[in-house]
């Protein structure tokens, strides 16, 4: 991939606990927009927030992926220290992408299998009900972006609130809750999903288009993006739609 | 499948087949290693003038261990052996240890694997956890990896507890073995090594030895097989047979038999390609892959990765993006084949690794890379389904008769 000068500004990304919640290649979403930015010729600075730290407000993307239970009980009490910025943040329209147990903590709840109720930092109006069956697989979305494609593992059945709109409707996979056919959820610039594979990697309309809410948002001018071959990715991604809806 | 069939017949089978083997059935579990840890152990008490029944390689289920014993079981029902030592997933170990009780067993580690299955590694960690508590007489645990040295506390009272681990003076190279960013700094301290505790010792990148306390050691040796990890199998194999042999453990035996062992199934064996070597690497899992990688990273040579997605192999592909590819950006990678070629070339691209081609088809990559590469040594790293199909290619193309599969020892 041919660099460019990173001359055009520079772009503050945070991944949200990487250590606890990126256990299903998450950290790949972060890989791609740090190297895509690069090749659009902006400079990525990326920070990684840990428990206990104070959380960067000056961020101009917030990464965060999935993790298992025993990771989610480590970050908790730390987003909910940090809940009131975040929602700041968002309110502000600060692109975020949340997959998986990110996107279930910010929701309005999280209720287990056995009744407890977990609450969530409520950004996104969804709720999540713990599931003995998982849902796995591959999947494929139509969103706002064109095809997603990417890979579900979650136990939590998740249900959208009123009015609340979804990433995307599953051309193949469970999505949601396997029976509404919705996926994720959008918030203003606050997009939450399932989607492993990692999924900006493969879906690069999808990271660019998180990256231009990022540029405009860090610069206060439009995104000018760079010139990219995505040949490669677009192989990867046709590839899979054509193998699982034909 | 001969297995099903008795299986489904009389699930006690095992039970009545494996009960009374006079030194018991040791279960050898844990996400990487297993193979190559199981070949060592057989071979290191077949040397002590043991019969060893032990299951053959890639069939680590319930079922391969009967269709192995099937072989071998007299009409009396009984096994002629003095004791089993069987390599089995980690859920498999469990289904297994409800029919026969091990009484020893040897856990290797935890790591991402295959999360589509077994869905958390915290489960996996659980798993091994269970089945430390269904044996009887002794464990041997991986010193170094918190995830399976902590289950020393699970252990029930009378059954031993033997480790394995490095050798502290290589305590910096353990990010070559495990995963670090899963495991948590947490309340756990790993416990002293005693003078019954086996700890790898390097002297140089094929030369080492295993320790076990100031005075006793075993080797220095050299395996057929490269890498640190095998040299961590090595020294979890030495460690067990020594619980398993007491006193009638002989150190030049254990030396002779594991400088014998050849590198199992798809563990960088190598073929004679046209009068160049080209080694099959199977990588299945962030570690092994980054294991992988540093192993053969020293020794750059033309590389082709052949990334499939069926159930054995993992049906998510996200896991690529848990290993770095920066190693390979010298030589870059001659061709990316398999069911998600497009995929590992999307991979190293995000890694500012060149790739020559990307044929998803593997016998028309395979015919390319030896071809267009035909006077230079060759690595292929595949998943398992992936080789497979490589491994039949290449028999039928260098006429290697039992290529493919294990040859009963």
């Amino acid at each position: 991939m041919t660099s460019q000068p990173n001359g055009k500004g520079q772009i503050k990304v945070v991944h949200i606990y990487p250590r606890e919640m990126s256990i299903y290649g998450d950290l790949g979403n972060t890989r791609a927009l740090a190297s895509r930015l690069r090749w659009h010729g902006y400079q990525p600075l990326v920070h990684q927030h840990h428990p206990g730290n104070d959380f960067p407000t000056d961020a101009h993307l917030v990464l965060g992926g999935g993790g298992q239970d025993s990771g989610q009980a480590r970050v908790e009490s730390d987003l909910v220290h940090n809940a009131e910025v975040l929602r700041a943040l968002a309110a502000d329209g600060t692109p975020m992408l949340m997959i998986c147990g990110m996107y279930q903590l910010f929701g309005n709840a999280f209720i287990t299998i056995g009744g407890e109720r977990l609450p969530g930092i409520g950004i996104l109006d969804v709720t999540t009900q713990g599931n003995a069956k998982r849902m796995i697989g591959p999947v494929v979305l139509d969103t706002a972006y064109g095809d997603v494609v990417g890979y579900e593992n979650h136990s939590g059945s998740t249900q959208l609130g009123p009015g609340q709109r979804p990433f995307g409707m599953v051309r193949s996979g469970m999505g949601n809750n396997g029976t509404d056919g919705t996926e994720g959820a959008v918030t203003g610039n606050v997009f939450g999903s399932y989607l492993h594979g990692p999924v900006l990697p493969a879906n690069p309309a999808f990271a660019d288009a998180l990256i231009g809410l990022a540029v405009e948002r860090a610069l206060g001018e439009p995104f000018v993006p760079g010139r990219i071959d995505d040949a490669i990715a677009d192989q990867a991604r046709t590839r899979q739609v054509r193998r699982l809806v034909g | 499948m001969p297995g099903l069939v008795v299986e489904r017949l009389d699930p006690r089978f095992l039970t009545h087949a494996l009960a009374d083997l006079p030194r018991g059935v040791v279960v050898v579990t844990g996400t990487n290693g297993k193979t190559t840890t199981t070949k060592m152990l057989v071979a290191i008490l077949r040397e002590h003038g043991l019969t060893v029944f032990t299951n053959p390689t890639g069939s680590n289920f319930t079922r391969g261990v009967i269709s192995a014993m099937l072989a071998e079981i007299p009409l009396s029902g009984r096994l002629r052996a003095d004791l089993a030592v069987l390599e089995l997933d980690e859920a498999h170990a469990l289904k297994f240890a409800a029919e026969v009780r091990p009484t020893h067993s040897l856990l290797l580690n935890v790591a991402r694997d295959q999360l589509d299955r077994f869905a958390e590694i915290d489960h996996t960690a659980g798993l091994l956890a269970e089945l430390a508590e269904q044996t009887t007489v002794g464990v041997v645990l991986n010193l170094n990896d918190s995830f399976v040295s902590r289950i020393a506390g699970r252990v029930p009272d009378g059954v031993g507890v033997t480790y394995f681990g490095v050798d502290p003076s290589i305590a910096d190279r353990l990010p070559e073995l495990q995963e670090a960013d899963v495991r948590f700094e947490d309340d756990f301290t790993p416990p002293e090594p005693t003078a019954a505790d086996g700890l790898l010792k390097p002297h140089d990148e094929r030369s080492f030895e295993v320790r076990f306390g100031a005075a006793e050691r075993v080797g220095p040796m050299v395996l057929k097989q490269r890498g640190l990890a095998a040299m961590i199998n090595a020294t979890a194999a030495t460690s067990t047979a020594r619980m398993l042999l007491g006193t009638e453990f002989r150190e030049v035996a254990g030396v002779a038999a594991l400088e014998r062992v050849e590198p199992p199934f798809g563990r960088g064996e190598i073929i004679d390609a046209d009068g160049q070597p080209l080694e099959l690497v199977l990588v299945k899992n962030p570690a092994g892959f980054t294991v992988a990688l540093s192993t053969y990273g020293n020794t750059p040579v033309t590389t082709m990765i052949a990334i499939n997605d069926n159930y054995a192999d993992g049906r998510d592909v996200s896991w690529l993006y848990d290993v770095s590819f920066e190693s390979l950006q010298g030589k870059g990678v001659g061709l990316t084949s398999g069911v998600r070629a497009y995929d590992m070339a999307l991979r190293l691209q995000y890694d500012d690794v060149a790739v020559a081609q990307v044929e998803p088809d593997l016998d028309l990559a395979l015919e390319r890379f030896l071809t267009d590469y035909r006077d230079e040594p060759k690595r292929i790293f595949c998943t398992y389904t992936a080789m497979m199909a490589l491994r039949r290619n290449l028999a039928a193309r260098y006429g290697l008769a039992n290529f493919g599969e294990e040859a009963r020892l």
